[in-house]
């Protein structure tokens, strides 16, 4: 991982294009970490949501925040894997993982332990635009390993209509952000996760909705 | 050395400055006492007000140049704020991109002069494009609302507006120096007198309800009062920043005073349609620039060709 590159990529990319090519609106952004260890959970409609969540925090703080993301999409030898590793920072997590014995949120673990945020988008996949899917549980065994460690929901709406899945140049939309409260661990799966889904129909609901035919 | 007098355009961008200077400190002050929405409505219209004043300097001090494509950073911001409220397909993003594109194009013809591709690049090529464009997609539902939401959409956002930055590329009258900025200078120091103006006639002597379907509060006293005020201040005005006889300063205060109103009217319209709520109105994104432009786009073509047919 590469922290200049990191940083510029946030300053002269990630910034532009979320700032002045969109146009963002931040609901409650004092409740963002401004240290780590923490866990970042949003909704997943674009791969502009990485670059959105990125580009909120100070410039100083980025090479601190790692997105979590998927190995079989990002590690694909080439290009990609080097672009995702050296100035996206993704942590990779092998969805298949498990079935080959590894435990996929090995790397997660030990980004927590050095005090970093991570990016997690537990619908897994982008799916349609602007629509929530059901959450995947793996951010449950984050929270469970350290239950200290806050967990803040965001709420994105307009990235999935600027460039949603199979597009890749973002069109100039306005783009709502809000900034849930944090929570840790529940002391229980099913509990952690009804918290987490609730989180996000609260927030879904605080940010007007876009029209969309 | 002689004192000359500045010219009319520069002392009353002067004094806006110093009205400006006395209204930031004045709601930085009474901040703590008065409601935090309206606080913050406040505090952004002063902001855009230092904008306008900001763009006139520059247009005047450095090049007018710069202004122009402030006023074409302008139109990309409106122009995506409607995109952002109104409805659009799915398919259409490749068609959006092409909408975004016809801005710097329209400005450029703009910037330069170029009267006769300034005046139908949108209302004709960009109109008749678009559609060819979008049925490459080959998605008929829902065409026809969607090649209007777009070119409406233009029209105001980009096409009017771009006539404010036409005004300033004008050539010098005899007898007035800057004349662009000076007659742009009056347009919009009218059109938002004409706004208050209504505004506070409807609020202290309204009592015929007109137009009360698209928004509670619009009077007869207010449309026929504003709108002489606005006649009033046009004849005032016109000798520091317009070549206008006092025949045509009324003419240019009767049109101002009613397509302002008729432009906030109709946008208030558009906006009722596409449901936003006025809470959410003084936000950038979410309907705020719109909502500050409403009567200038509809004033800015229309005095724009006024003084093109008298003068020019």
């Amino acid at each position: 991982m590469n922290k200049l590159l990191r940083i510029l990529f946030v300053l002269l990319v990630a910034k532009p294009i979320i700032v002045f090519w969109l146009g963002l609106t931040v609901r409650h952004r004092e409740r963002l970490p401004t240290r780590g260890p923490a866990i970042i959970a949003g909704n997943h409609n674009s791969h502009l949501d990485t670059v959105a969540l990125l580009s909120l925090f100070p410039l100083e703080e980025v090479p601190n925040v790692r997105p979590v993301a998927a190995a079989d999409y990002f590690m694909k030898p080439g290009f990609m894997q080097w672009f995702s590793l050296n100035v996206v920072g993704i942590i990779p997590v092998a969805r298949r993982g498990v079935a080959e014995g590894i435990d996929p949120l090995e790397e997660c673990y030990r980004a927590l332990e050095r005090g970093e945020i991570l990016l997690i988008f537990p619908e897994g996949s982008r799916g349609e635009p602007e629509q929530m899917a059901e959450l995947k549980s793996g951010i449950s065994y984050l929270a469970k390993r350290f239950p200290t460690v806050p967990v803040i929901p965001v709420f994105m709406r307009g990235l999935g209509k600027s460039m949603g899945k199979g597009t890749f140049i973002p069109i100039p939309f306005f783009v709502d952000v809000f900034v849930g409260r944090p929570f840790s661990w529940t002391g229980e799966k099913n509990s952690f996760m009804d918290r987490l889904r609730d989180a996000f129909a609260h927030l879904q609901k605080k940010v007007p909705a876009q029209p969309l035919e | 050395m002689t004192l000359r007098m500045p010219e009319p355009v520069f002392a009353a961008l002067g004094v806006a400055v110093a009205l400006l200077v006395i209204a930031t400190v004045g709601a930085s002050v009474s901040s703590r006492i008065r409601r935090p929405l309206r606080d913050a409505e406040v505090r952004l219209r002063i902001r855009m007000w230092w904008y306008i004043v900001g763009g006139f300097f520059m247009a005047l001090v450095f090049d007018r140049r710069l202004s122009v494509v402030a006023l074409g950073l302008v139109s990309f911001v409106a122009f995506k704020e409607f995109l952002t409220l109104a409805p659009t397909r799915r398919a259409d993003s490749k068609v959006l991109l092409w909408a975004y594109l016809a801005i710097p194009v329209q400005y450029f013809w703009a910037g330069s002069g170029v009267y006769g591709m300034f005046s139908v690049f949108i209302p004709v090529y960009v109109f008749l494009l678009l559609p060819m464009r979008m049925v490459l997609i080959g998605e008929t539902h829902g065409f026809l609302r969607a090649v209007g939401v777009i070119h409406w959409g233009l029209m105001t956002t980009v096409f009017c507006v771009s006539h404010l930055a036409f005004m300033l590329a004008l050539p010098d009258l005899p007898g007035l120096k800057n004349s662009g900025v000076s007659l742009l200078f009056y347009l919009v120091v009218l059109t938002q007198l004409n706004d208050t103006a209504h505004y506070l006639v409807n609020r202290r002597f309204g009592r015929h309800a007109v137009l009360a379907t698209v928004r509670p509060g619009l009077s007869v006293e207010g449309m026929l009062a504003g709108t002489g005020l606005t006649m009033l201040a046009a004849v005032a005005l016109a000798p520091w920043f317009t070549p206008f006889t006092w025949l045509q300063a009324i003419t240019a205060g009767l049109m101002i005073g009613v397509f302002g109103f008729i432009g906030f009217v109709a946008t208030t319209a558009v906006e009722r349609d596409l449901g936003v709520s006025e809470s959410r109105h003084f936000l950038p994104g979410h309907g705020g620039l719109l909502e500050r432009l409403d009567s200038l786009m509809f004033t800015a073509p229309l005095f724009f060709h006024f003084v093109y047919d008298q003068f020019y």
